[in-house]
């Protein structure tokens, strides 16, 4: 167990924790739009940190530089799809849910 | 100029993917390169080889800027993961706009991206001066109102 095995590690395991909550996200929070929030922590956080902890596998050889590749082109696509997607939602007037799970049904404006 | 630029960078991204340092492979090579042209070929064909894709001083201000939104997106990545865990689910989502002071498209599209990245607030319209954000939490739609990303993406991208 060398040091940048530990390093790895710790960025594996935080990295696919935080994939199981957006996944859990995915499933929790009540529409469309706020499911978008789920996905959102997988998206960022979540894909870094378990392609930092695969860097970390890698060294410095080809496949780290194809792995910071990888990881650029996700933090620029994801954005772009989700809002592509909040977009078409939004155009085809889909009603966003407001307020607080607490008191269905009542927004709150403060 | 733009030209060979471009070409230099396609090429460049071509060596890092394939991997092909060396001159053993020839024909692997000079088919790289053949493909290279031609897509600063069709690039130019489609007139996409303008001031946007050449934005080479946007690199040094960026490394000022990307530090920070890891450290936004990380401390948002963590309330949101926070709230999710709740058994409560303390969520109050709306939808709020945000002005948005960048000049240039360019700059626009990077805080747009900037405001989706950071989870609890996703953008989901822009027009001509807002951004219609939906935001998860008070607390994410009073962060992203405060202006303090907008201010950030302007003094760092356009000065």
């Amino acid at each position: 167990m060398t040091i940048v095995d530990i390093l790895s590690w710790i960025c594996l395991i935080p990295g696919c924790i935080l994939c199981m909550i957006g996944g859990l996200g995915l499933l929790r929070l009540p529409d469309f739009y706020s499911r978008m929030h789920g996905g959102g922590i997988t998206d960022t956080l979540g894909a870094s940190l378990v392609l930092l902890g695969l860097m970390f596998q890698g060294g410095l050889t080809m496949v780290t530089v194809k792995l910071v590749m990888l990881l650029v082109i996700l933090l620029l696509t994801s954005p772009t799809s989700t809002h592509a997607v909040g977009k078409a939602a939004l155009t085809s007037g889909l009603k966003p849910f407001l307020g607080n799970p607490d008191n269905k049904g009542k927004n709150e404006h403060d | 100029m733009r030209y060979i630029f471009m070409s230099i960078v396609a090429f460049g991204t071509w060596l890092l993917w394939s991997g092909h340092y060396t001159l053993e492979h020839t024909l692997v090579l000079a088919i790289g390169i053949l493909s290279c042209a031609f897509v600063v070929y069709l690039a130019g064909r489609l007139s996409i080889v303008d001031e946007e894709g050449y934005s080479i001083h946007l690199i040094w201000s960026l490394a000022l800027y990307i530090p920070w939104l890891i450290w936004a997106i990380i401390k948002a990545n963590i309330d949101v993961a926070k709230r999710i865990l709740n058994p409560r689910l303390p969520i109050a989502p709306r939808i709020v706009r945000v002005t948005g002071t960048q000049k240039t498209d360019l700059c626009r599209v990077i805080f747009a991206n900037s405001i989706t990245l950071t989870p609890g607030t996703v953008s989901l319209d822009l027009d001509e001066e807002d951004i219609v954000v939906h935001a998860l939490t008070k607390e994410a739609a009073d962060d992203v109102q405060s202006g303090d990303m907008d201010r950030r993406v302007t003094t760092a991208l356009e000065q």
